[in-house]
């Protein structure tokens, strides 16, 4: 259905992908893993034809969907053989209207109005957005977004539908509610689906088969098989390989049922606690905390206690205020009421120079704190905002990541790195209350370890790190309490184990698998590391 | 962040579209029950109004006359306008149109203009060379010279606030929905340069937030150029290109099936049409060229363009989805609009001195009757079109 044959593209003389070959069948789920920067885009976007056509560069070899060449074939014109779904659904919508937008393409294809509205219908049905359809999209949740966006391209009846992080920026809850609409789109339409995901453990499960494309290559093969040799695989796999499972599985249900001899050996063990980690003097609380905006009460009434060297994990539905709450704790987002302290004093009353040096704040584009042409102007900056000695942020930068270009442009760093960029620029003002809004969108497993780690190292060297995220997996890395927030209020609070596995929304792969154990690391420190070798 | 539950009350009520077997007295406006739930008027009637408003300001150098025609636009605009991002667009471009005044007394202060005799201050004045055509810097700045600036600036603002409040009041996207499929490359460009302006509003106030973030409050114009203006481009065009390329990916513009000689020649026929039009409007307005002449070029170029869209539109098979129809309240709208351009119109054969008072000797001016009637009928979409959020029987 969708056929590679030796494909090469790159700019200049740096190949993007060399020499890629690969057939997926018919009616497949395929998932296209890789890390940051390893081309995913650009492979899903030769498939119709905005790679080379909206990003230029030079391509060789052929590329067939459903037996027909597109390569050179203008997007327009292979709308009706290819859906094609971006990262962020509202920067992609034509219309502003929940039914508009599904039947555009249809339009644009000249279907007769009445197949389409019978197309629409259908779609409605199959994506269950019936008690949508008439509202407009700035009134929909994310997770509904993002299913009208994939609504959108199948109205035209596509052969292939090919997805780019269709769920990086969804909460636990409506990244399920898109994927297993597309796995009955795969079973009822017979649509071929092909997706790149760096959340692997929310999509591995509905996966036939995967793709690996590393170095510019791809290897083909069964979803086992490819995570098994992949440099980013979820918990579930790398758990099944350090305990030697066969295949590896990749859902929890097949990894339960290896378990039984695992548990056994952990049953001896003692679970790491985190009650030892030293806290230190109290330094933010809040009392009666609240965000408005026009017509909607964002945080309600928030009590909020933390202490030097706490690593909080704040969590709950896109939409229940986590980041207007980081906002108004910081001093720079307007409280309606309520008071914040942080270390005795009230950040909203200084100016803004003063009070990035009593919280620090890393947005959820950490691109927006960036705006010199270089990293070392970027630096060099910070340190004069922040007043501190010349050359303290490049120091810090270079204590968070190795090997920053600093002639490069921040806006043609990795994610990985420009977020570091950000983190240092907040961190040369010293500020002991540090607060990032979704840090690990767009970080690969490896990304997000390092940054679990980096803010670790951050806490115990007496920061208070707040984080805001859906991201489970990190969450159990790096959090050791989490606060769950849901309508502006905090409906949980607790030590993050605790937490964590009382829920099963919120719950990580490891904790399914063997409960009380958070993640792969923790198992393998307990096993003594003797099988973590292979 | 999330306006969900306060704007989802008012369409949930009535389930499937189509079927509204008891849900007529639940969407009190049923002007035409056809449509599922429309929701203020048509685009084009709003681009239509404002347009219509803005050629009555350009026809008028009447302060209060021009004052009072950003006044009917900022009461439609609070009147009609909905929630949606770019509602805030009238704003800012108000602000744009005050600093177009400033601009053009700044100019008039550096290089003088019409004289008069009412001397408020002198500035020192320097003539330069003969081969910089005798330009004179600074001098004496006159009352009458003043206020021929300020009426010019005025104009100007207007004009710009009129095109501000077609922005706030109808969505550039569902604009684009009734532009001609055959206008594919004019239209991207026109729909890539519209929604930078809304999305330049959302942009500022994102950027001014972070700039916060890292303690930087210095209002000096290099370093807002820097920080602020920058980004906020940067930003734009970045979501207009993603904008672009959903709408390729998604069969915008086809050329499936179509020659590319049939291609070219629609092409250049739409291409000549536009110049005609362009041609045409120029001559119809420049002093020089003759009356009859202006409009037959005009007329030629009109004919030409409308011959090119329907010739091209003919070749791209295009349909529409439930099409926004073009009711009575949308007629009613521009009306509204052709009003004001009718009292100009009429005013500049009864009141002609009116319209353009003179600033020597100094005066205060009188307001031309029927420009002002005109200007005040302009104001009716006002009542027409309440504003969307209300509930309950209109």
């Amino acid at each position: 259905m969708i056929h590679f044959a030796d494909v090469t593209f790159g700019y200049d003389a740096h190949p993007v992908l060399d020499g890629v070959s690969f057939d997926i069948p018919e009616g497949e789920f395929c998932l296209l893993v890789g890390t940051t920067g390893a081309g995913k885009s650009t492979l899903l976007q030769s498939i119709n034809g905005l790679v080379p056509r909206f990003t230029g560069g030079t391509m060789a070899g052929d590329i067939h969907v459903n037996g027909r060449s597109v390569r050179g074939a203008a997007p327009a014109d292979l709308a009706d053989i290819v859906g094609y779904v971006a990262q962020d659904p509202l920067a992609g919508f034509v219309t502003d209207d929940v039914e508009l937008e599904l039947a555009y393409t249809a339009e644009q294809l000249g279907l007769a109005p009445a197949v389409m509205r019978k197309r629409v219908t259908e779609i409605v049905d199959l994506l269950g957005l019936a008690d949508v359809r008439g509202r407009t999209l700035a009134a929909l949740s994310s997770g509904q977004r993002q299913r009208v966006a994939i609504g959108a391209a199948l109205v035209a009846g596509p052969s292939a539908l090919v997805l780019d992080e269709p769920t990086s920026a969804l909460d636990p809850g409506a990244a399920d509610e898109v994927l297993s609409a597309l796995h009955r789109l795969v079973h009822d339409l017979g649509v071929t689906v092909l997706l790149a995901e760096h959340r692997l453990e929310r999509v591995a499960q509905y996966a036939d088969s995967a793709l690996l494309l590393h170095g510019g290559k791809v290897m083909a093969g069964s979803v086992g098989e490819v995570l098994a040799v992949s440099p980013v695989a979820p918990p579930v796999v790398r758990l099944g390989k350090v305990a030697g499972w066969a295949g590896p599985p990749v859902t929890i249900r097949e990894a339960r049922r290896h378990a039984a001899p695992l548990r056994a050996a952990l049953a001896v063990e003692s679970v790491p606690s985190d009650a030892a980690a030293a806290v230190g003097p109290a330094l933010l609380w809040t009392d009666a905390l609240t965000v408005d905006y026009p017509g909607v009460r964002a945080v309600d009434g928030v009590d909020l206690a933390a202490a030097r060297g706490e690593r909080v994990a704040l969590m709950g539905r896109n939409g229940s205020g986590k980041s207007s709450l980081l906002w108004a704790l910081q001093g720079t987002g307007r409280r309606a009421g309520g008071t914040v302290t942080v270390g005795g004093r009230d950040p909203a009353r200084l100016k803004a120079g003063r009070r990035r040096t009593l919280a620090g704040l890393v947005p959820s584009e950490p691109a927006d704190l960036l705006y010199a042409e270089t990293v070392a102007a970027e630096c060099d900056g910070a340190d004069r905002d922040s007043g501190a000695a010349p050359g303290t942020c490049a120091k810090i930068l270079d204590d968070l990541v190795e090997a920053v270009d600093s002639g490069a442009h921040p806006r043609d760093l990795s994610e990985g790195q420009r977020l570091a960029l950000a983190l240092a620029v907040t961190l040369t003002a010293a500020p002991p209350l540090l607060l990032l809004d979704e840090p690990t969108r767009g970080l690969d497993y490896p990304g997000k370890g390092a940054l679990a780690v980096r803010l670790r190292r951050l806490a115990e060297a007496g920061h208070c790190v707040i984080v805001s995220t859906h991201d489970v997996e990190f969450v159990a890395e790096f959090a050791s309490r989490v606060v769950i927030l849901s309508d502006g209020a905090v409906v949980a609070d607790g030590p993050a184990r605790e937490i964590v596995s009382a829920s099963p929304m919120f719950a990580p792969q490891v904790e399914k698998i063997v409960p009380g154990w958070l993640t792969v690391e923790e198992v393998v420190a307990a096993l003594g590391g003797g099988d973590a070798d292979d | 962040m999330n306006a969900r539950s306060a704007r989802a009350a008012a369409p949930r009520g009535s389930g499937a579209p189509g079927r509204t077997a008891k849900g007529h007295e639940v969407s009190g406006h049923g002007a035409n029950g056809s449509g599922p739930r429309r929701r203020g008027a048509h685009p084009v009637a709003w681009w239509g109004w404002a347009l219509l408003l803005a050629t009555a300001a350009s026809r008028t150098g009447n302060p209060w006359l021009l004052l009072l025609i950003a006044a009917v636009a900022g009461l439609v605009v609070v009147f009609c306008r909905g929630d949606e991002p770019w509602s805030g667009a009238y704003r800012v471009f108000l602000f744009i149109g005050l600093s177009a005044i400033a601009v053009r007394m700044v100019f008039y202060v550096v290089f003088g203009g019409s004289d008069g005799s009412t001397v408020l201050f002198a500035l020192p004045s320097v003539t330069l060379p003969d081969w910089a055509a005798g330009f004179r810097l600074g001098g004496v700045v006159t009352l009458e010279g003043a206020l021929a600036a300020l009426y010019d600036g005025l104009r100007l603002a207007t004009l710009l606030v009129c095109v501000g409040a077609a922005n706030a009041l109808a969505s550039p996207r569902r604009l684009l929905r009734s532009v001609p499929a055959a206008l594919y490359e004019v239209s991207v460009a026109v729909v890539v340069a519209l929604s930078v302006a809304p999305q330049l509003v959302q942009g500022v106030a994102r950027i001014r937030r972070a700039r916060a973030l890292r303690g930087n409050t210095r209002r000096n114009p290099a370093d807002l150029m820097r920080t602020v203006v920058a980004p906020v481009l940067h930003d734009a065009l970045d979501r207009s290109l993603a904008l672009a390329a959903a709408m390729a990916s998604r069969g915008y513009g086809r050329s499936a099936g179509i020659p590319a000689p049939a291609r070219r020649t629609t092409s250049a026929f739409l291409l000549i049409g536009l110049l005609g039009l362009c041609a045409g409007a120029y001559a119809s307005l420049s002093s020089v060229i003759p009356s009859p002449l202006a409009w037959g070029l005009l007329a030629a170029g009109a004919a030409a363009a409308t011959c090119g869209i329907a010739f091209a539109s003919k070749r791209v098979p295009h349909t529409r989805y439930r099409p926004d129809a073009f009711g009575s309240r949308d007629w009613a709208i521009l009306a509204s609009g052709a009003a004001a351009v009718a009292g100009t119109v009429l005013s500049g054969y009864f009141e002609f001195g009116l319209l353009w008072p003179a600033t020597n000797p100094p005066q205060v001016p009188p307001l031309p009757l029927a420009a002002t009637c005109g200007v005040l009928l302009a104001a009716a979409p006002a009542m027409l079109v309440p504003t969307q959020t209300k509930e309950g029987p209109a």
